[in-house]
């Protein structure tokens, strides 16, 4: 009955004036499909389609014997199949490599149709039956569907060579080096006072204990000086426009209220303050310093400006101040009345390497952080190990005594369904890296207790085996709790971590004086805020969502725009390194070929049915649509239409219309899916 | 959520009529003068706790499903129908059976079908709450407040939440460090002493295993007296049950001179409502409340 049904409905000729010849092809993919549908099954209901010349299956279409099979089957003289549906994965996947195949067959590469049956079916649809029945609509409807379509072409235009790159961390610094060094212009914008991002607040990196200042301030100071790198601290991006090639940013520059151009840095202005003493929690040291109201955030900050606090400087809170700041300052640098500044840029491709956020242990209040004076996180450890830090790399306590003993806890906020599920993958090892240097300026017993150490990297497990054989105790099991009660004396006066120590099979308490919490890395609260302003997606945990988890793991689904470091999900410093090459490879990649190809998906004017009624012009969202006095009609300008559909959608006379998304081919589509059904 | 308006169905497990008798005795009178509906619910049975569980999971769970299947059958009209179950055990009991029956298809289809063959059926309109939740959260600690006749100024008590109110499947409070009767404790003119073991295990069902069972209770009740409580207060009849019963053991076999009341925390909120202690339960103590001269 629905061969007789699609048989009376579907038109003999299409609109180039051609008989259709479809050819459909069928993926297993592996298993992946063929487990859950009846592909063979499919197949036979492909076949007896009107118009259907070729149905056929295979293991895996995507590879070059299944795309020999498509084009043996346009270019055979008796099949001369015209039209292709692929039915098998979701077109995100293999959409592109299907129309590139068509297309060296000799096609016009929009006469291909996908039918999603992995995403939407067999992956989704534990019943075979079930599963095979919905692959035969959504096969129906996209046979329907490319009877309808039409050919089109690409169009080209040019990329611009300029690039932006949101977020100074070691992975934002890398990137933009990389790229400047192959002579293209860089912006680099960063959130905070200066570039640096974790790293700048570290002593040693593991595995290999270098100094972390040696390796990195090199790089920022070449950031700095580089004549291709503009860079805009203190700065967030406001408003992104555009596409791939041609995006128009829009930076907002907060207001240091001092001169940055003729800030000298000299520190003059810092002793000049008003507060003679640092009052204020230091955000660079993590709260284990204090700073004025106006500081400089570190010595090798970059750039090396001042900027004033606008929540604690007398003058801006209070106006009343005698401003012994600008009184010094030999440059005349100090602004108060500066006020914050939008750039606007333009770049052809992005970067995004906006890092992560260290997760705030006050919600694992088992371990006492915030109650107990000697319970730290791992970062504000780094600052004490660090030489240039607030205790100059003593790890002391807050009282100025040196801890005899100290348990660093792994995995909080880290594989714990009550915060955060995932592994943070650096914290094992940066674990191993702060009981070796505590232990190096305590000369303490060091306890740390794991869960499972994870040290997959090249040399990890040698440096390990080296902190094991530096006397630093393990204990298998998740710590319970840190609380500060005795149970007797040897108590008295300690923090007491219990854990079930699992390779012992009982339950340990062991007092210590001081307790390291090894906090995961989570993504910044804003991520999704970012994501949506570059038009791209968060997973659920928050972090950016790449192309593909193995083989495109620094592309977005936006084109042009791409992510390094741990914005992407949890990284240490070596593999951050890497996707920010890999990034910024991927945008010289876009740069050196010159052009994209846009989609010809853009919407046009049905001028004989067009009123006038200027509905759709002022929805446009990219100001593409005018209206021709002369006409009275509505006109789209297809290099600005972006294809979106609004004026699609809100055409009273349906006179928009819109390239590869006809009502007709929308409603074949429909109707084939709903008379299988 | 106005607290006044609501009903809630009162679900009293075996102890309330056993060992936690001072429990109910407390709970019902309270709930009363501050004008709480608490209608009980009738036909109900075990819910299924603790020993049960491990024995035969799936009957376990339709025993207590049995419960939330009779809620949503006596109260027809009623969107959602709040369960309160002042018993740890009995609360996270039925809590535990529903969470694993809303999200678990497969044990959701067996115990569906056990229940049918009772001619019962289990929507998902019964919520399972605890006093203390329903307190804070519905009625609120400003309304309680001002209920308040008699604040207790001067007393300490170390609120002790023991395991089951707050972990694993309830979200109400902190699992690791609740607040809830800490709140209620400070609005009757209560010091909520700060000690860190309120939901340390009060050595649950293993009083046979006398000596680490004795030794979790004395690191109970040593922080809560060393943290300067002049009680305990307690939400569960096994925590209430097992902290006051083996003083006198605990003292001979830690050498231990001291001695603390253990009470439920809606013995305390009684007192400040103006009930009279002999009907709040408080002769069932083994340990008398002294409250200071000042209240």
């Amino acid at each position: 009955m629905y061969e007789k049904e699609i048989g009376m409905t579907t038109p003999e000729l299409k609109p180039n004036g051609e008989k259709s010849r479809i050819g459909v092809y069928i993926c297993h993919c592996g298993t992946n499909i063929a487990k859950t549908v009846d592909v063979e099954a499919l197949r036979e209901f492909a076949e007896k389609l009107p118009d259907v010349v070729a149905a056929r299956t295979y293991k895996f279409v995507c590879s070059d014997p299944g795309q020999k099979m498509i084009r043996d089957d346009i270019q055979d003289p008796d099949l001369k199949v015209n039209r292709v549906v692929f039915v098998g994965c979701t077109p995100r996947l293999h959409e592109m490599t299907f129309r590139k195949v068509i297309s060296e067959a000799g096609l016009n590469e929009y006469y291909l149709q996908v039918a999603n049956i992995r995403e939407h079916v067999s992956w989704v649809t534990p019943d075979k039956e079930e599963g095979t029945e919905k692959a035969k609509a959504l096969l129906a409807g996209a046979v329907r569907r490319v009877h309808e379509h039409e050919a089109l072409e690409q169009r080209r235009v040019p990329v611009n060579p300029d690039v932006l790159i949101v977020g100074g961390g070691i992975a934002g610094i890398t990137a933009a080096l990389t790229i400047a060094d192959a002579g293209k212009k860089v912006y680099l914008v960063e959130r905070e006072p200066s570039i640096g991002g974790y790293m700048a607040k570290f002593d040693k990196t593991f595995p290999t204990l270098d100094c972390s200042a040696c390796i990195l301030t090199p790089k920022m100071s070449s950031v700095k000086s580089h004549p291709n790198i503009t860079l805009w601290a203190y700065s967030e991006v406001a408003e992104v426009d555009g596409y791939v090639g041609n995006f128009k940013i829009k930076i907002r520059r907060k207001p240091r209220y001092v001169d940055e151009d003729t800030c000298a840095g000299c520190y003059d202005c810092v002793e000049a303050c008003v507060f003679k003493k640092p009052k204020f929690p230091d955000e660079f040291e993590v709260g284990m310093g204090l700073r004025k109201p106006i500081y400089i955030p570190f010595p090798q900050a970059t750039p090396l400006k001042a900027v004033i606090d606008p929540n604690t400087c007398l003058q801006l809170t209070t106006g009343k101040c005698k401003q012994s700041c600008a009184e010094v300052c030999s440059k005349n640098s100090i602004n108060f009345d500066q006020v914050e500044e939008i750039k606007e840029i333009e770049v052809g491709t992005v970067i995004l390497a906006t890092g992560f956020k260290a997760f705030d242990p006050v919600r694992s209040p088992e371990y006492g952080y915030g109650k107990y004076d000697n319970v730290y996180t791992s970062v504000e450890v780094e600052r004490l190990c660090n030489a240039a830090g607030p205790t100059g790399g003593n790890v002391v306590l807050r009282d100025g005594t040196t801890p005899k003993s100290i348990a660093i806890v792994h995995c909080v906020g880290s594989r714990d369904k009550k915060t955060n599920a995932w592994c943070s993958r650096a914290c094992c090892m940066y674990s191993l890296k702060l009981a070796h240097l505590v232990k190096e300026r305590t000369d303490g017993e060091v306890f740390n207790f794991y869960i499972d150490m994870r040290t997959p990297g090249k040399s990890y497990e040698e440096f390990y085996d080296k902190i094991l054989d530096e006397g630093v105790h393990f204990i298998r099991g998740r710590a319970a709790e840190v609380r500060n009660w005795a149970l007797d004396e040897a108590e008295e006066g300690k923090l007491v971590v219990r854990a079930e120590d699992s390779m012992m099979g009982v339950v340990r308490r062991i007092p210590v004086d001081m307790v390291i919490l090894s906090v995961g890395l989570e993504p910044h609260e804003d991520a999704n805020e970012v994501a949506r302003m570059f038009n791209m997606s968060c997973g659920t945990e928050g972090w950016f969502t790449e192309r593909h988890p193995k083989l495109a793991p620094v592309h977005t689904f936006t084109d042009g725009v791409f992510i390094a470091g741990a914005c992407q999900g949890p990284k240490d410093i070596p593999d951050s390194v890497s996707q920010a090459g890999a990034a910024a490879s991927e945008v010289l990649a876009l740069i050196d070929k010159g052009y994209i190809e846009l989609e010809p998906n853009t919407a046009f004017i049905d001028e004989d049915k067009c009123s006038g009624c200027h509905t759709c012009i002022a929805l446009c969202p990219y100001t593409a649509i005018s209206f021709n006095e002369e006409k009275g009609k509505a006109e789209i300008n297809e290099a600005l239409c972006k294809g979106c559909g609004t004026c699609v959608a809100a055409c009273p006379a349906g006179a928009a219309q819109q390239h590869h998304f006809t009502d007709d081919q929308i409603y074949e589509e429909i109707e084939g899916v709903l008379e299988y059904v | 959520m106005e607290g006044t308006d609501m009903k809630y169905i009162y679900y009293p497990g075996c102890s309330a009529s056993g060992t936690g008798r001072g429990y109910e005795e407390s709970t019902l009178p309270v709930f009363e003068e501050l004008g709480i509906e608490m209608v009980t619910l009738e036909d109900w049975n075990c819910c299924g706790a603790t020993a049960y569980m491990s024995v035969d999971e799936a009957k376990a769970f339709a025993l207590s499903a049995r419960n939330l299947a009779l809620a949503e059958d006596q109260f027809p009209d009623m969107d959602e129908v709040h369960i309160v179950a002042p018993c740890a055990a009995c609360y996270l009991g039925l809590l535990k059976a529903k969470k694993y029956i809303d999200t678990d298809p497969k044990i959701g289809g067996t115990i569906r079908k056990a229940l049918q063959s009772a001619e019962l059926d289990y929507t998902g309109r019964a919520k399972v709450r605890h006093p203390l939740d329903v307190l804070v959260n519905d009625y609120g600690l400003d309304k309680l407040k001002e209920k308040v006749k008699r604040p207790l100024t001067g007393l300490k008590v170390a609120a002790y939440y023991g395991c089951q109110i707050v972990r694993p499947y309830s979200d109400f409070d902190e699992g690791h460090d609740p607040q809830t009767m800490d709140q209620v404790l400070e609005v009757l003119g209560v010091e909520a002493i700060e000690w860190p073991h309120k939901t340390r295990c009060c050595g649950g069902a293993q009083t046979w295993s006398s000596d680490p069972f004795l030794e979790l209770v004395w690191i109970i009740l040593k922080d809560a007296i060393g943290s300067g409580g002049d009680a305990v207060a307690t939400a569960c009849p096994m925590c209430q049950f097992n902290l006051e019963c083996f003083q006198n053991k605990i003292r001979a076999k830690f050498d231990y001179q001291k001695k603390i009341p253990v009470v439920y925390f809606t013995q305390l909120m009684g007192l400040a409502l103006g009930i009279d202690a002999n009907k709040l339960g408080m002769n069932r103590l083994f340990e008398r409340l002294e409250l200071p001269a000042s209240v």
